[in-house]
């Protein structure tokens, strides 16, 4: 096959729009296959794309143009850091549908429709290299999300559903004014191109801020962040798989795709900013998860707690801390989008979120408790599981800048072991006080379908990052090469020149080769 | 200049006004001939567009009648908007119309000399020729809103629209006394010459007169209070013609005047535009909010986008011009497209409904009709991957080109306001519970109108950008 003509990505972007329109006019068992075998397809193409991109070859890759759409370029493409956070949507959406295989009856072709379409806009995200394009994707995300919380929610779908909408959409519209100023200034849309382009220093400053105000609610961080416990409550739970599992990471991949390239002098400037604001969510929201009752807010409130600890990584300004950061992102993916499952299970058998309902599950549900075990350890950043691979190494990064935001945000770590190790206690230990819950029989074939997977690439994550950091290592080598010029002191005062940052500056040579990750 | 000349730059209005007065005699034999009437009223519109595209391919740019009206691409790209807009506003009403009992002969006359009357409106370069056009123009709408004779709530939005319009037209002639008494012309070529030499303070007060004047034609803030009674009030086909096509014709009108007339003093009037323009965004999102009639709501939505469309105006460029362009027309397939939508909610008595609770969980009942007029509404917002975004995208593009940021954010901030009640009209049809008080419509060419308006309006309408951009652009050219 020849990568450089075959429109791969236009494809993966097809697949799902044309499912979704079918799956609007055919009966609900039809809908559910089709939308299976379009998510199930899609995997596939994203293998191949994974085995077909090439770590040491251009920058963009599978790089298409067309223009149809006047001054909106339909230029795809992408890089190590896109092909990873593809792969991961690709990867959950197939679960997704599973997930919602009997929990949801009602207007089903309706339903895979919504998700299909979801599915194409954050791959869109990820792949446009153009400007506008990448804005038309970013938002379009909005609408289907909208239907989905607000037809097959909870008790409070609407006002969840309001608040997630204008929300995001405040905080994108901003935006779009900044990157319409981007395009006069530069003269193109084209991101490859802006992304060596240098912006005032003056001008930095209200472009950074444009950005932050779209990605800090997307991210999210605090103290923007409240829409997101009352959206991951009220979704369906494949809903909250894919907020927690792509959406989040949008906030995250925007910030190093433009904020931090883009605006190096500005992104440097506002360090305390964004270290601050992290160091609060750290705390606070570890806190505000240990209290929960509902195991999807608590869940959600970790998710916030958790991106900190990426947005402390993205702005460390070094390969190990954007490196950590981007892993922490493809961890927590994995690992909230499992939990979110874990909950649904015993959704969908008691019909309750509350934790004080339940207790003992291991006793009855033994492989279920096995599974959300390791989920918890992972989300805790156990070794050995994907989420201390990201911890350790973003941590490792922000200690160069600050030790005090590093010795904060870790105490998250400890917090975090605090509230799912509790969460874990409370469902799964103790005696099992209720009737109802201990009569619930264990995870089903399809369930273990949906976990199974999951859990395995957590382990492999964790075992093996490799894998994972291979693909991205040299573009973030190319993105810390070119926010070097505006790198913070740190405080920490190293003694020694970094020998992993500074070997993969060079250009690639024979030595040896060691994984960043085996630290 | 010679006569015939002159007539021939104006065939579009010369075949309307005769096709008018000729349809008219056919209506005095034959009464109840509505029908034919209509379709020979589009036939009308249709070779008069003929016409019209014309002189845009062979770019015909010549004033006639000594400079009362110019025959120019701006001009003819807006009658080519106007005539299509009537003509879709022709062809959704008989059935419409029937049923209420009044779908008699006059009605596609009227509609036909109002169109008469936006060709003068939009090639108008006299504050003579532009006062006829506009009266022409307006004395058909007033009869058009209560055209339902025996429906009080039409016969109200008529006389509110009649005294109401009369007061603006007062200003805007008082408006073109002053301006004409202190730049010794009415030719606005004339106007912009002595503009150039001084601006004294009886001139600007014509100027704000006559802004006044034509932001009540064009339903702006704060001269928007008639547009929710007029709008709830008139049949709505006619509801959905005033939404579109004098829409069209007085914001191009308020386009020429202030760019041939007043465009060389741009501070005199780019304060008062950015003011209308916040002022109609603002005022028309926070008063759609508690609406529960969705005609008002659409008529909420209607001062909302013109405030995005003079956007393009306070920019005072070519490129802002050519985004206004745009956005007109992405806003008449929006605005058309939701009145068919609307007109397509009646309940098997055969009334018509228009309240929010009629469509209560419609997208269970009628889901084709819901999922329509859910794309019209987050068109109408401005979010992607729908159309109606590239026509916000191109008005704040060129704000920002011009180098009017804090108008560019308190505008673009101020949408979100707007998204609410857009929202809203989704929630209604998709969340909550089915009233199940609206059957399938029977109206072929309603359901039809909908549909393709809603493709247009789909991402599919971005197939037109490169087309659009293009002939905007020519247009906007002829101003500059």
């Amino acid at each position: 096959m020849n990568a450089a003509e075959f429109p791969m990505l236009s494809i993966m972007l097809a697949i799902p729009v044309v499912a979704a329109a079918i799956c609007l006019f055919v009966r609900a068992e039809l809908a559910r296959i089709i939308a299976l075998s379009a998510t199930l397809l899609n995997l596939v193409l994203g293998v191949m794309l994974w085995l077909y991109y090439d770590p040491a070859g251009a920058q963009w890759q599978f790089t298409e143009s067309a223009s149809l759409f006047g001054p909106i370029g339909w230029r795809l493409g992408i890089d190590g850091i896109s092909l990873t956070l593809i792969m991961l949507s690709v990867f959950l959406m197939p679960i997704c549908i599973g997930a919602s295989w009997t929990s949801i009856q009602k207007r089903v072709g309706e339903y895979m429709a919504a998700f299909l379409l979801m599915e194409t806009l954050m791959i869109g995200v990820f792949a446009a290299q153009d400007l506008l394009l990448f804005y038309i994707f970013f938002e379009a995300g909005l609408i289907p999300m909208y239907l989905i919380i607000g037809i097959w929610g909870g008790q409070d779908r609407i006002y969840a559903s309001y608040k997630f909408f204008l929300y995001t959409l405040l905080g994108s519209l901003v935006m779009l004014i900044a990157m319409l100023w981007m395009i006069q200034f530069a003269g193109t849309a084209d991101i490859p191109t802006l992304l060596n382009t240098d912006f005032p220093a003056e001008a930095q400053k209200w472009l950074w801020f444009a950005f932050f105000a779209s990605f800090a609610v997307k991210m999210p961080m605090w103290p923007v962040h409240t829409w997101l416990p009352d959206a991951h409550v009220q979704a369906p739970t494949a809903g909250s798989v894919i907020l927690a599992g792509v959406l989040l990471k949008m906030g995250g991949y925007g910030f190093l795709r433009f904020s931090l390239p883009m605006f190096p002098e500005a992104s440097a400037d506002f360090i305390p900013l964004v270290f601050g604001l992290s160091m609060v969510a750290v705390v606070y929201t570890s806190l505000v998860a240990l209290v929960q009752q509902d195991m999807k807010k608590l869940i959600a409130y970790s998710s916030v707690a958790h991106m900190a600890i990426v947005t402390v990584g993205l702005f460390t300004f070094n390969q190990q801390g954007i490196e950590g950061a981007i892993i922490v992102m493809l961890s927590h993916g994995l690992v909230s989008g499992a939990l979110f499952l874990c909950v649904g299970v015993i959704y969908d058998r008691l019909h309750t979120r509350e934790i004080s309902r339940y207790g003992g599950l291991s006793v009855n549900m033994p492989k279920y408790a096995l599974l959300f075990m390791l989920f918890t350890m992972a989300s805790v950043g156990l070794p050995g599981t994907s989420g201390f691979v990201g911890e350790f190494l973003s941590l490792a990064g922000a200690y160069k800048v600050s030790t005090w935001a590093t010795f904060i945000a870790t105490t998250g770590i400890i917090l975090g072991a605090g509230y799912m190790l509790y969460l874990y206690r409370r469902i799964a230990f103790g005696p099992q006080v209720n009737a109802d819950a201990a009569a619930m029989s264990d995870v089903n074939g399809r369930e273990m379908w949906l976990l199974a997977p999951i859990a395995v690439v957590v382990l492999w994550m964790g075992v093996y990052p490799e894998t994972f950091l291979a693909p991205i290592r040299r573009d973030v080598a190319t993105i810390v090469a070119r926010i070097e010029r505006a790198a913070p002191v740190g405080d920490s005062k190293l003694k020694l020149v970094d020998p992993t940052t500074a070997r993969y500056r060079v250009v690639h040579g024979p030595e040896k080769n060691v994984a960043e990750g085996s630290h | 200049m010679e006569l015939n000349a002159s007539l021939s730059l104006v065939r579009p209005e010369v075949i309307l006004s005769f096709s008018a007065l000729g349809l008219l005699l056919v209506a005095a034999w034959r009464e109840q001939a509505g029908r034919l009437i209509s379709i020979l009223a589009v036939t009308a519109l249709g070779a008069a567009a003929a016409f019209v595209i014309n002189f845009m391919m062979n770019g015909t740019n010549l004033s006639a009648f000594d400079g009362l009206l110019v025959n120019d691409a701006f001009g003819n790209f807006s009658k080519i908007l106007i005539f299509i807009a009537a003509a879709i506003s022709l062809m959704i009403a008989p059935r419409f119309l029937e049923n209420a009992g009044a779908m008699r002969a006059e009605y596609p006359v009227l509609i036909l000399l109002s169109c008469v009357g936006m060709g003068v409106m939009v090639s108008a370069t006299d504050l003579i020729s532009l006062y006829i056009g506009l009266e022409l123009q307006s004395l058909s709408a007033y009869v058009l809103a209560s055209f339902v004779r025996s429906d009080g709530r039409s016969a109200e939005a008529g006389l509110k629209y009649f005294v109401l319009g009369a007061l603006a037209s007062g200003m805007l002639l008082f408006g073109a006394s002053l301006v004409y008494g202190f730049a010794g012309s009415t030719s606005f070529a004339a106007i912009g010459a002595a503009m150039d030499t001084e601006v004294g303070l009886g001139l600007i007060f014509g100027i704000v007169f006559i802004l006044s004047g034509l932001a009540f034609k064009i339903s702006a803030a704060p001269f928007h209070m008639w547009t929710p009674d007029v709008y709830e009030g008139a049949p709505t086909p006619v509801t959905a013609f005033f939404a579109s096509a004098p829409k069209v014709a007085a914001m191009a009108l308020t386009i020429r005047i202030v760019l041939e007339a007043f465009g060389s003093q741009i501070l005199v009037w780019q304060q008062i535009i950015i003011a209308v323009a916040l002022m109609s965004i603002i005022i028309g999102a926070v008063g759609a909010i508690g609406q529960q009639n969705l005609k008002r709501l659409m008529a909420y939505s209607s001062i909302n986008n013109v405030g995005f469309i003079l956007i393009g105006l306070a920019t005072g460029t070519e490129q802002g011009i050519s985004a206004m362009l745009v956005y007109l027309v992405i806003y008449v397939a929006m605005t058309l497209g939701s009145f068919a939508c609307l007109m397509q909610l009646k309940d098997k008595d055969g009334g018509y409904r228009e309240e929010f609770a009629d469509i209560s969980g419609l997208s269970k009942t009628r889901p084709a009709l819901a999922a329509a007029l859910a794309i019209f509404m987050f068109s109408l917002a401005g979010i992607p991957p729908l159309f109606g975004f590239w026509g916000k995208l191109v008005v704040f593009n060129a704000a920002v080109a011009a180098g009017l940021l804090p108008l560019a954010v308190i505008g673009i901030t101020a949408s979100v306001i707007g998204a609410f009640y857009y929202l809203k009209v989704v929630k209604v049809m998709y969340f909550d519970d089915a009233a199940d008080v609206i059957v399938e419509s029977d109206d072929k060419v309603l359901v039809w109108t909908g549909g393709l308006l809603a493709a247009a309006n789909s991402p599919l309408g971005y197939f037109a950008i490169p087309a659009l951009g293009i002939w905007t652009a020519y247009a906007a050219r002829a101003l500059f």
